[in-house]
C-alpha cells in the first residue's frame, strides 16, 4: 500500500499535479510509520486516510473534466493526516519527531511553491548540505526494463548535474546460454565531482527508488568507501505494478463511491462499455480447446472426402468423430462460460468501506466478516446483484445493528457483527447477509401491514409469511425517513432484481437476536441443463438441477387428500401432484394419473410432482429472455430455441409453485 | 377510379413532408403503421404457446435467435374471428423503447399497400370511443375511398388487456 501511495505521488509530481502529490505525500508518511512499526494503526486514523483517498479521487475527476480549481477541503484533509502523524509522535522517540519536522517543512514547500517543487525524503541536515564529491552505488532491479525504465537515462540525467566517473559492474552477467535480453544484469558505481546536494541526486532516482538498490555516500577520499547503509533503499524483485486484486479493489470501490447517491431510488443497471478481467489460465484453456476443435474439424473434413469417393466403410470413424466434436463443443462452451465467471470478491470488496463509512455516520460499531469471497459467479448476475446486496447491508447496518447503548442494555457485545457469506449448494449459489442486531419486529410489521390493508388482523400467519411482507412496495416500519433508509422503496426492488435473476430471497429472524437474508441464485444465466418434457402439444424445459427424479406413477400410490388435493406416496413422502396442463392452460394428451409420468422437483426444500405427458431428451439449452420483447410470465423463467428452430419455454419451478400456492389463497375467497 | 388515383398522387406532390405507411387489413377494416417500424413480413407459423397469456397473444416465435411474442391484432381489436389460415400474415414490428429495441409480431389478415401520406393529411382519431384504447391510435387517414386507422406502434407493446378481464370475484 505504501508502494502504491508512493507511485501515485511520483506520478502526480511528474505531471505537475501538486495537490495530489501533497496529499499522497502525507499518506505515505503515515503508511511508512505503520510499515516500520513505529506507529500502530488506530481505528480513528482510518477515516481521515480514506477521506484523503477520496479527495485524491475527486481531484483526478476534476482534472479529467478540465477543472483546475484546487479542492475546497484539501487543506483540511492534509491537516487531518498531519494530525495522525503528530499523534504518533506523542509516544515515540525524539529523533523521529525531529524527522517529522523536516518532513513537514518539505510538504509546506509542496503546497506553496507550485510548479518548481522538489520531492524530498530523508533528514534535512545531510540532504541540503552541498558536498563536493558523492559516491553512488546504483543497482537496478533485474526487471527494471519491464517497468519501462532505462538506467542509462538516470545516469545521463546525473551527468547534467555534475561531472561523472562511471564504472559498470558486469559481474552479474550470466553465461550467454542463460542470458535473458529483457533482464538488467548491470550495476553501476558512480562518482560525482561537483557541488550538489544529496537531495538533488535522490530527485534523479526518485522515479525508480523502489526498483533499485541505491547507496549514496559522500566521497571523502578514494580509500574511505564506507557504505552508508542508512540510506539504503529497499530493494526487492517485485515491480511497482499494482497487483491485480488491488486494482480490482480500487475499481470496485470507485464504483461504490459513485453509486450511493442514486441507489436509494432505483437500481438502474448500466452495462455499457464494461470490460472483464480474465485469468490467463482460462484463456489458455480456451486456446487449447479451439486447437482440438480445429483438429476434429479437419478429421471430419477428410472423412467427408472419403465418403464422396464412395468409400462408405468408415461410418464408425465418422461416428467417433462426431462424438469428439460433441465433446469439444461442450468443453468449449464450458470454458466460454467460465470466462464470464468472476469471483464474488468483485462486489464483496466494496463492503468494508461502505460499512466503515456508514457505521461512523450512524455512530455504531460494526465488525464485518466476509466468507467465501473466492466463489465464482456469472458476471451478469454479479452486476445485478451488487445493488441489492448493498441495500441489504445498509439495511442491516441501519435497522439491524442497534446503537451501542442499546446493545449494552441487551447484554450484547458493543460491536455488532455483519456477516456476508457465499457458498454453492446444489445448482445454486447461496449468498447470506447476516447481522446479530435487533432482528425483525414481527408485531410492528403486522400492525403496519394491517394499517396498509395488506392483511386482515384475524388471519394467522407464520413468521416467514410475515417477513415476506417487508418486500412489499412502500413498506417500511421506520417512523422517520433518514438519508440511509426508511422510505420503503428498496426491499421490493431487491426482491424484484433477485427474481429477475431467477433467484429467490428468504428471511429468517429472531427478534432481538439476529436477522438473516438468504439469496439463492442459479449458477449461471446463459446456459442450463434441461429435461425436455411434453405437455399437450407443447415442449417445455425443466431445469435439470431442480429435478429429483422422474417416475412412472403406480396406481395404488395416488391419493386424494384435504379437499381434492392429489398426492403421490413416494417411499415415505407424500408429494403433491401438480397437473401441468391445468396450470399452463393446455389440453393434455393424458389426464389420467394412473400410469402417467411424474417429474419430482424440489423447490425451497419442498418436493412437488409435475404431471407431464412425455419425457423427451436431456440437453443443454441456451436461455433466452422472454422479457426482452414480452412481459414476465409467472412460472416461466425464459425460452430457448430447440434444434428444429422452434421455441420451447423453460419452466421456473419455484414460480410454478408460487402460482399454485397463490391459487389456494384465492380459492376460498372466490367460493 | 382515375379520379381516385389523381387525388392520391396530388397528396404526394403537394407536400414534401410525407411519411410512408404500411397498410394492412383486419377483417374489413384498413389499418396503417409507420413503415419505419416494420422489420419484416412473414407467413403464419404456429407459435409456441405462452401459458395463461391473454387470448390475443398467440405465443412466441424464433426470429434468427430472438424470441418474439406474436399478437393477433384481430383478437386484440375485436375485429374478425381470428382464424389463422395459410394466407394469414405476421408483420414483425420493432421499436426503440428506453434505449432497447423491442420486437413483436402482429397477426393480420393481409398486407395491403405502402402509401405516402403528408403529415397534414393525418387527422386525429375519432371522438367516439371504439373497442381500441385511444392511446393505441395515433390518427386516421383517408386513402383513396377508404379510411385507415394509424396505429401507435410503441403503444402496441403494452400487452396487458386494456379492459380488465372480468373475474369471478
Amino acid at each position: 500500500m505504501f508502494r502504491a501511495a508512493h507511485s501515485i505521488k511520483g506520478g502526480a509530481a511528474t505531471f505537475n499535479l501538486i495537490d495530489i502529490a501533497g496529499i499522497t505525500h502525507e499518506l505515505e508518511f503515515i503508511l511508512d510509520f505503520i510499515r516500520d512499526g513505529s506507529k500502530c494503526l488506530l481505528q480513528s486514523d482510518i477515516s481521515p486516510m480514506l477521506a484523503a483517498v477520496d479527495a485524491v479521487r475527486k481531484i483526478i475527476d476534476m482534472r479529467k473534466g478540465g477543472n483546475q480549481e484546487p479542492l475546497v477541503n484539501q487543506q483540511a484533509v492534509i491537516a487531518s493526516l498531519r494530525a495522525i502523524v503528530n499523534s504518533k509522535n506523542l509516544g515515540s522517540a525524539e529523533v523521529q519527531a525531529d524527522n517529522y519536522h523536516n518532513f513537514a517543512e518539505h510538504t509546506q514547500q509542496f503546497e506553496s511553491n507550485g510548479a518548481n517543487h522538489t520531492l524530498q525524503t530523508g533528514g534535512k541536515s545531510e540532504d541540503e548540505q552541498l558536498i563536493n564529491n558523492w559516491e553512488i552505488i546504483f543497482i537496478p532491479s533485474q526487471n527494471i526494463f519491464l517497468t519501462g525504465n532505462d538506467p542509462i537515462r538516470f545516469i545521463r540525467e546525473l551527468s547534467e548535474l555534475a561531472e561523472l566517473t562511471v564504472n559498470t559492474n558486469i559481474k552479474q552477467l550470466p553465461n550467454w546460454a542463460f542470458f535473458e535480453p529483457e533482464d538488467c544484469y548491470l550495476s553501476w558505481h558512480i562518482q560525482i565531482r561537483g557541488m550538489i546536494t544529496k537531495s538533488d541526486i535522490l530527485e534523479v532516482f526518485e522515479w525508480i527508488a523502489d526498483d533499485c538498490q541505491l547507496t549514496i555516500s559522500p566521497l571523502i577520499n578514494n580509500e574511505d568507501r564506507s557504505i552508508n547503509s542508512k540510506e539504503n533503499k529497499q530493494s526487492d524483485e517485485r515491480d511497482t505494478l499494482l497487483d491485480p486484486t488491488e486494482q480490482l479493489t480500487r475499481q470496485s470501490s470507485q464504483v461504490q463511491q459513485l453509486t450511493p447517491v442514486k441507489k436509494e431510488q432505483s437500481f438502474t443497471i448500466n452495462t455499457s462499455n464494461q470490460s472483464i478481467r480474465v485469468n490467463v489460465e482460462k484463456i489458455d484453456n480456451l486456446f487449447n480447446l479451439v486447437g482440438e476443435l480445429v483438429i476434429t474439424q479437419s478429421m471430419l473434413y477428410e472423412l467427408g472426402i472419403l465418403f464422396s469417393q464412395g468409400n462408405l466403410d468408415c461410418i464408425e470413424r465418422l461416428q467417433s468423430g462426431f462424438t469428439q466434436l460433441l465433446q469439444n463443443t461442450k468443453e468449449l462452451q464450458e470454458s466460454v462460460m467460465r470466462i464470464r465467471m468472476v469471483p464474488i470478491s468483485f462486489i464483496f470488496n466494496r463492503f468494508p468501506r461502505i460499512v466503515h463509512d456508514l457505521a461512523n455516520q450512524l455512530g455504531k460499531k460494526v465488525d464485518l466478516k466476509i466468507e467465501g469471497e473466492g466463489t465464482e459467479l456469472d458476471k451478469n448476475v454479479m452486476e445485478q446483484l451488487a445493488d441489492p446486496l448493498v441495500h441489504l447491508v445498509r439495511n442491516s447496518l441501519d435497522h439491524g445493528i442497534e446503537a451501542i447503548t442499546q446493545r449494552m442494555q441487551n447484554n450484547k457485545f458493543e460491536t455488532g457483527t455483519i456477516k456476508l457469506s457465499e457458498c454453492h449448494r446444489g445448482g445454486n449459489i447461496i449468498i447470506e447477509v447476516y447481522d446479530d442486531g435487533a432482528g425483525l419486529n414481527r408485531q410492528a410489521i403486522l400492525t403496519k401491514a394491517e394499517t396498509k390493508g395488506l392483511i386482515k388482523s384475524s388471519e394467522h400467519f407464520s413468521d416467514s409469511q410475515i417477513f415476506e411482507l417487508i418486500f412489499e412496495p412502500g413498506f417500511s416500519t421506520e417512523k422517520a425517513v433518514t438519508d440511509v433508509s426508511g422510505r420503503g422503496v428498496g426491499m421490493d426492488v431487491v426482491r424484484k432484481n433477485i427474481y429477475s435473476l431467477g433467484g429467490n430471497i428468504t428471511v429468517e429472524s429472531e427478534q432481538g437476536l439476529f436477522s438473516r437474508f438468504q439469496i439463492a441464485l442459479p449458477l449461471t444465466l446463459a446456459i442450463l441443463d434441461g429435461q425436455l418434457v411434453k405437455v399437450g402439444s407443447e415442449t417445455y424445459v425443466i431445469p435439470l438441477n431442480s429435478i429429483v427424479e422422474s417416475l412412472l406413477m403406480i396406481p395404488g400410490a395416488i391419493q386424494q387428500v384435504s379437499g381434492a388435493l392429489e398426492v403421490y406416496r413416494l417411499r415415505q413422502e407424500n408429494i403433491p401432484v401438480i397437473r401441468l396442463y391445468q396450470l399452463l392452460n393446455l389440453t393434455a394428451a393424458n389426464t389420467d394419473l394412473t400410469n402417467a409420468l411424474l417429474v419430482v422437483v424440489e423447490v425451497d426444500g419442498n418436493k412437488i410432482g409435475l404431471l407431464v405427458d412425455d419425457l423427451l431428451a436431456q440437453q443443454q439449452v441456451v436461455i433466452k429472455s422472454l422479457e426482452a420483447n414480452y412481459d414476465k410470465v409467472t412460472g416461466i423463467s425464459g425460452a430457448t430455441i430447440l434444434g428444429d428452430g422452434t421455441v420451447a419455454l423453460i419452466l421456473d419451478v419455484s414460480g410454478l409453485v408460487r402460482l399454485v400456492t397463490d391459487d389456494h389463497c384465492f380459492k376460498p375467497c372466490a367460493a | 377510379m382515375n379520379e381516385a388515383v389523381m387525388e392520391y398522387d396530388e397528396l404526394l406532390a403537394t407536400d414534401s413532408n410525407t411519411q410512408q405507411f404500411l397498410t394492412f387489413i383486419l377483417a374489413d377494416e384498413l389499418y396503417a403503421v409507420d413503415i419505419l417500424s416494420v422489420q419484416e413480413i412473414r407467413g403464419w407459423e404456429q407459435p409456441t404457446l405462452i401459458p395463461n397469456a391473454p387470448v390475443y397473444i398467440k405465443g412466441v416465435i424464433n426470429i434468427r435467435g430472438m424470441i418474439i411474442p406474436v399478437m393477433d391484432l384481430r383478437l386484440r381489436f375485436n375485429v374478425g374471428n381470428g382464424e389463422c389460415i395459410a394466407t394469414t400474415v405476421v408483420i414483425v414490428l420493432s421499436v426503440k423503447q428506453g434505449g432497447v429495441n423491442r420486437t413483436m409480431g402482429v397477426v393480420v389478415d393481409a398486407v395491403s399497400d405502402v402509401v405516402n401520406i403528408s403529415e397534414s393529411a393525418l387527422s386525429s382519431a375519432l371522438p367516439v370511443k371504439g373497442v381500441i384504447a385511444a392511446d393505441k391510435i395515433s390518427g386516421i387517414i383517408n386513402i383513396k375511398k377508404k379510411t385507415a386507422t394509424v396505429l401507435a406502434v410503441e403503444m402496441l407493446f403494452d400487452f396487458k388487456p386494456s379492459i380488465p378481464i372480468s373475474n369471478d370475484f
